[in-house]
């Protein structure tokens, strides 16, 4: 029987000829991923686990430490790494964001199955993984017994045609699909199609990132030549790719013409629906914008900013935050020298972590305050004061709106 | 943990996400305090009205956002359990793994007024309004589901499994001591 990419997957973990929408399978998961936050309360040291070389561990969202409680939560988690020999230990100093130290490490690989304890683990469906979030217990729970179960939703294919153009970054294509269809809860995303070519893998992963958002189960791209490629530089080598069958069952196939499509930025509070180009925006103040994330904090992504801000100074009254998403990106950024351009423009370069994005630390905003961000959520109160309004964008809108002090079409800032 | 269940129903809206109930803020805080955040901004004082035993229902795309355990958080507040015409599935998941049983009605909001008592049945998907005599049925959830469910939740079953101590099973039904265990998500 025909399937898509995750019922392809998902047949292939749970050892049976064809899966399909409406069914619940127990998989065996191929990685699991345990963050920061589930060591900072208590953290119960399991007697034994599944096995230690499909484990990782990664210090990301509150790094370093912001608060006593946090810090509490570093010691166990060396002390359990060491206790079990978890050989992918990504502590405070080779850390980042999770998704982004995923990539970085080839922890995601196609056709596999990957859990994390972070909502935007769909991320790595941007290298044809069947991957997402899932609770702290339920990630215990497979680290410990290596598999789990999922009902298997109906899925929705995105066939992407033309052209993007180089002023369009994959924020601006989710924002546009977000803005046009809405939320997809029990739903997944597959993308693909001819114009898939055109979209590096930088904005991929901004894309898969963002399923989360409109509350997609899983968020997966096909794979092609260009997610082959990106993963033979990194030395990932050995995976079984999940092609869809030609004829698999969706529940929809939606065309997006990439050639048509221009910087988008959503309104505060969801990007549902919620949506418009940058170019129809009319003069909005801001007062912190943000340029980091796992969506947003990859090399690409200040590079990006960079090109932008060069030469080019943060407008009076405005603070820009720029976070890159891991410790390796901070250290390539530099070697590139986009972050003495960024730097030099006026805005504060922060430590990688999910920092600001997360509301945490480093950068929440206050009441009465406008935020633009480009990061993943712009939920009201996710950024800091529930009486803050947060509106997201690309990178590159986000530079030049620090730039010009309001909302403004990096296409129309002169470089 | 029981698989039916009773009580008063306090009703909300659609698209509740995981910020409007747990906030970054609140996760600084031990779980008992964090969880007199839920609902701090759509219904300030929510935490002080509701009491043990009471269900909470809700519209579309309930508890979209972050894997922070906050199906958890409302054992803490005693909810035993949570309706919403439509899961967003993490935290779905979430309320399973906490062993709080949830039940998918697509049109519970309207079934439904503040202060109606219901009865929810997960193990055969069977409900009621006993203030107003409405009943029906949905889907029963696979037998792995209710497993969980009636376990208390994962933790309990992994104590069971020996993955954790044998002697921590009962006390790891509480989710008090759960949430804590395996920490946060986000």
């Amino acid at each position: 029987m025909s399937m898509t990419v995750i019922e392809k997957i998902f047949a292939r973990k749970a050892g049976v000829d064809t899966v399909s929408a409406g069914e619940t399978v127990v998989v065996d998961v191929d990685m699991t991923v345990l963050i920061d936050l589930q060591f900072a309360t208590m953290w119960l040291e399991p007697l034994r686990i599944h096995d230690p070389d499909k484990l990782a561990i990664v210090m990301d969202h509150a790094v370093p430490a912001p608060t006593i409680k946090d810090a509490a939560g570093g010691p166990h988690a060396r002390k359990f790494a060491a206790d079990f020999g978890i050989e992918r230990f990504y502590d405070v100093g080779r850390h980042g964001i999770c998704h982004q130290v995923i990539a970085e490490n080839g922890l995601a690989r196609p056709g596999e199955i990957l859990a994390c304890t972070d909502s935007h683990t769909c991320a790595a469906g941007a290298y044809n993984t069947a991957a997402r979030g899932l609770g702290p217990a339920e990630v215990y729970s497979i680290m410990c017994t290596g598999s789990t179960w999922f009902q298997v939703a109906p899925t929705i294919r995105y066939q992407l045609e033309g052209v993007k153009p180089d002023t369009v970054s994959g924020k601006d294509i989710f924002l546009h699909i977000a803005n046009e269809y809405g939320d997809a809860a029990n739903l997944n995303l597959e993308f693909g199609g001819s114009g898939l070519a055109s979209i590096p893998m930088h904005d991929r992963r901004t894309i898969a990132t963002q399923g989360a958002e409109v509350s997609a189960d899983f968020s997966t791209f096909e794979p092609d030549e260009v997610l082959t490629s990106f993963l033979d530089e990194r030395g990932v080598t050995g995976y079984d790719i999940a092609a869809p069958d030609p004829d698999a069952a969706y529940r929809e196939v939606r065309h997006v013409d990439l050639a048509a499509l221009e910087p988008y930025v959503a309104r505060p509070g969801t990007v549902s629906r919620n949506g418009l180009p940058v170019s129809q925006m009319g003069k909005q103040k801001i007062d912190q914008a943000f340029i980091g994330s796992c969506a947003n904090g990859q090399l690409e992504d200040l590079e990006i900013a960079a090109d932008v801000l060069r030469g080019k100074t943060v407008a009076a009254g405005v603070r820009l935050l720029v976070t890159p998403a891991s410790q390796a990106v901070f250290r390539e950024a530099m070697r590139l020298g986009y972050l003495q351009d960024i730097a030099d423009a006026g805005a504060v370069i922060t430590n990688s972590t999910c920092g600001a994005c997360f509301g945490y630390h480093m950068g929440v905003v206050g009441p009465g305050e406008v935020c633009l961000t480009s990061s993943t959520r712009n939920f009201t109160g996710r950024m800091g004061s529930p009486e803050a309004q947060i509106f997201m964008a690309s990178p590159a809108t986000v530079a030049a709106s620090a730039i010009t002090g309001y909302i403004t079409d990096a296409r129309s800032v002169t470089r | 943990m029981t698989l039916g269940i009773t009580g008063k129903v306090w009703v909300f809206g659609d698209d509740l996400n995981t910020d409007a109930m747990y906030p970054a803020f609140a996760m600084k805080m031990d779980p008992a305090e964090a969880a007199r955040h839920i609902f701090y901004e759509v219904r300030p004082g929510w935490t002080d009205q509701v009491s043990a035993g009471d269900i909470v229902v809700a519209g579309k795309n309930f508890g979209l956002g972050s894997s922070r355990p906050v199906a958890a958080l409302f054992t803490e507040l005693g909810v035993a359990g949570l309706v919403a015409e439509e899961f967003n599935s993490l935290f779905f998941r979430n309320a399973v793994n906490a062993g709080l049983p949830a039940m998918t009605i697509p049109d519970a909001t309207t079934i439904f007024s503040e202060g109606d008592i219901g009865a929810f049945d997960v193990s055969t998907g069977e409900w009621r309004n006993e203030t107003t005599g409405a009943s029906g049925s949905v889907p029963k959830l696979p037998d792995l589901i209710l497993e969980i469910i009636a376990s208390g939740g994962v933790l309990p079953r992994l104590a069971a499994q020996g993955y954790l101590p044998a002697e921590l099973g009962d006390v790891l039904r509480s989710s008090t001591v759960a949430i804590r265990g395996a920490g946060s998500g986000a």
